[in-house]
């Protein structure tokens, strides 16, 4: 009789569950995964390498481009590092803007994960759904930033601009016209703030609306539930964070903990699990999402009620605005320089953290006084989650393993940077 | 010993009190604690850090390498330029301004690579920072965490792929982020930006095929170091102060 050996197959790197040009190597028993080895790096960039050889504020744009699904915290988190280096606080303004819009990220991504999450165990419509809301918060991107996907908003000492006061309204096409304009447009009517105020009021039910689709669906339980399980001291030793360490039943959260922006200021609530299995961390994010929606509306109220600076007046790091360096030398002089040259940061190290959709993104900053950085590393919560890949999916069946990839919630751009 | 902030204070005496010789610097910065440790230390400091409940640091967050050479170097002179005017000329000295032929050559350079390891603390709800100098440039090597913490396994493969440094007792060491057969480590300061090589697909000879790099190194904007007093003092407050 000839011996029975395992074999190796290779999952990916072009693979529509593998979310990105991921390549595992998975050796099988049958249909059982025995070891899982993945090989990353396909989309390697060399971001921290380039962020070297540039100004400080030339590499904010990179930062979209690591998690492209949470644009908005990454910038957070490498601005925040720079502004602690040159000890200066954004406006306070600036700082609510940014918790709402780290918010607004964070439906963003989750809305992208649960779609594309319910896409790979096969159910169709959660995918639909939940883009059509992406769309309305990309829309919100877009109006404050002039981009969709890869805004560079957030700028060291606040953010580019102010919030328009009107929101732009769709035109008239070929696939837009008549009563469909009409109610598409009907949130268009004010400002950003009232589109993301009927948009959010308005979210609550359509959370419900995913979750009477997955929560209590026989197949989407049958496919989650006690998969990929973790237990909190595991979690614990592999560096989770985010929603994977709180699925595992440890209530951690840097807004709560280490708050920053204005985190401090507003009142939401951790959802935390306890099997930390994929079951689990679908329901904290599906909660997370509404304390999400939360937080928006208390900055919405805020920001309503504060005009203010949203920059810092200092020439030094913020430009100048046109109108003052039409009558003012100084304001010229200052705006060549920065554009040209930069601001140089103070000697020193510093590691900021923000709280991202998919766990503690951080960026670790030396400076050695030059208006370049010395080394800027980026610590991606997802490369971390996919390392315990091997782990999590050991024992389980070949299907379970496009489960265990959409659970670690992975984004390829941050992973290889 | 310098003094440090309330916030860290604790920590820094914890730290001075169990650990005592085997740290061999402790500093504060932007109210961030640093501990340098010699690296015939590195893995029982971290074992420590991790069991002894006056840390309990439950999590390694992050782990990255770092290269020192040309710390500090600026590639145009301003500081004394008032006496002299501004020389046109630029130092081609970061990695995006040389070719692999031009790159500069590390001299004796004591402390080159160096580890730096981000620590979280749930119970205590607080941050420490290590960093560890290899001892040899030539091949930097340094035990590795992995025993003490799972979570530094691919971190130690990355800072061995992107910067060359070994990571003893690690148990499968591989590159992670480069490509397959890819040769040197790329985020070595004296590694070019251009790269080495660059990659096509060949009609004629219907495979993908690898080729030495063509395209000129070039930097936009010169890299330079200020340490006037708007720098040093760190006067960053308002419109108001600038005249100051």
């Amino acid at each position: 009789m000839s011996e029975i050996r395992n074999f190796t197959l290779n999952f990916g790197p072009q693979h529509p569950a593998a979310h990105g040009a991921l390549r595992l190597v998975l050796e099988l028993n049958g249909e059982t995964v025995e070891r899982v080895d993945p090989h990353i790096g396909l989309l390697h960039r060399a971001t921290e390498k380039l962020a070297e050889s540039k100004p400080y504020n030339h590499s904010i744009g990179y930062m979209d481009r690591l998690d492209y699904m949470s644009m908005m915290c990454n910038e957070h988190a490498y601005v925040r590092a720079i502004e602690r280096l040159l000890d200066i606080e954004a406006p306070e303004r600036a700082q609510y803007i940014r918790t709402m819009f780290d918010e607004v990220t964070r439906i963003l991504n989750h809305l992208m994960w649960v779609a594309s999450n319910a896409l790979d165990l096969g159910a169709m419509s959660v995918f639909l759904w939940a883009f059509r809301e992406r769309e309305g918060l990309l829309d919100s991107y877009e109006a404050v930033s002039g981009a969709r996907m890869h805004p560079t908003y957030y700028r060291p000492g606040g953010v580019y601009r102010d919030l328009p006061d009107q929101m732009p309204k769709l035109a008239e096409s070929r696939w837009r016209k008549g009563k469909d304009l009409e109610r598409m447009n009907r949130w268009r009517q004010g400002s950003l703030l009232d589109y993301l105020q009927a948009f959010t009021d308005d979210f609550f039910d359509r959370v419900d609306d995913y979750e009477t689709m997955l929560t209590d669906n026989r197949i989407w339980k049958q496919r989650t539930v006690g998969i990929g399980e973790v237990s909190p001291e595991r979690a614990l030793q592999m560096g989770f964070t985010g929603p994977m360490l709180r699925a595992s039943g440890i209530a951690w959260d840097l807004r709560k903990k280490q708050p920053y922006a204005k985190y401090a200021e507003v009142d939401f609530d951790i959802p935390v699990g306890s099997n930390g299995d994929c079951y689990d961390r679908y329901l904290v994010r599906i909660e997370e999402c509404r304390q999400s929606a939360r937080i928006i509306q208390q900055c919405i109220a805020w920001l309503r009620a504060n005009p203010g600076p949203v920059m810092l007046q200092n020439f030094k790091i913020a430009p100048p605005t046109r109108s003052e360096m039409k009558d003012d030398m100084e304001a010229l002089i200052h705006h060549f320089k920065l554009f040209t040259e930069g601001y140089c940061v103070p000697e020193g190290e510093t590691y900021a953290a923000v709280e991202a959709p998919k766990g503690e993104f951080g960026c670790y900053l030396i400076s050695d006084g030059a208006n370049k950085p010395f080394r800027v590393h980026l610590r991606a919560p997802a490369f971390v989650h996919l390392s315990s890949m091997d782990e999590m999916a050991r024992g389980h069946m070949l299907a379970d393993i496009p489960a265990v990839i959409a659970t670690q919630d992975i984004v390829l751009g941050e992973i290889d940077r | 010993m310098s003094i440090f902030s309330a916030a860290n204070q604790a920590l820094a005496q914890a730290l001075n009190d169990v650990l005592g010789d085997k740290i061999g610097e402790l500093i504060e910065h932007r109210g961030q604690l640093t501990a340098v440790i010699p690296s015939q230390h590195w893995l029982d400091v971290a074992w420590q850090l991790r069991d002894d409940p006056n840390f309990a640091f439950e999590q390694l967050i992050d782990l990255c390498g770092v290269d020192y050479l040309g710390y500090g170097d600026d590639e145009w002179e301003t500081a004394e330029a008032t006496g002299s005017g501004f020389s046109r000329g630029v130092d081609a000295f970061g990695p995006g301004r040389f070719s692999w032929e031009e790159r500069p050559e590390a001299e004796e350079f004591p402390n080159r690579f160096a580890v730096v390891v981000q620590l979280l603390s749930l119970a205590h709800n607080r941050r420490l920072r290590l960093r560890c100098y290899a001892p040899v440039d030539d091949l930097p090597m340094l035990p590795s965490l992995v025993e003490v913490w799972s979570s530094v396994n691919w971190f130690e493969r990355e800072a061995f792929d992107l910067f060359g440094i070994v990571f003893d007792g690690h148990p499968d060491l591989r590159r992670i982020l480069t490509d397959y057969g890819f040769i040197g480590h790329p985020f070595r300061k004296d590694f070019p930006l251009i790269g080495n090589v660059t990659v096509r697909y060949d009609e004629e000879k219907e495979r993908v095929v690898y080729e030495p790099v063509e395209i000129e190194p070039r930097v936009g904007v010169p890299r330079v170091v200020r340490r006037d007093s708007r720098y040093v003092d760190n006067r960053f407050e308002g419109r108001e102060d600038q005249s100051a």
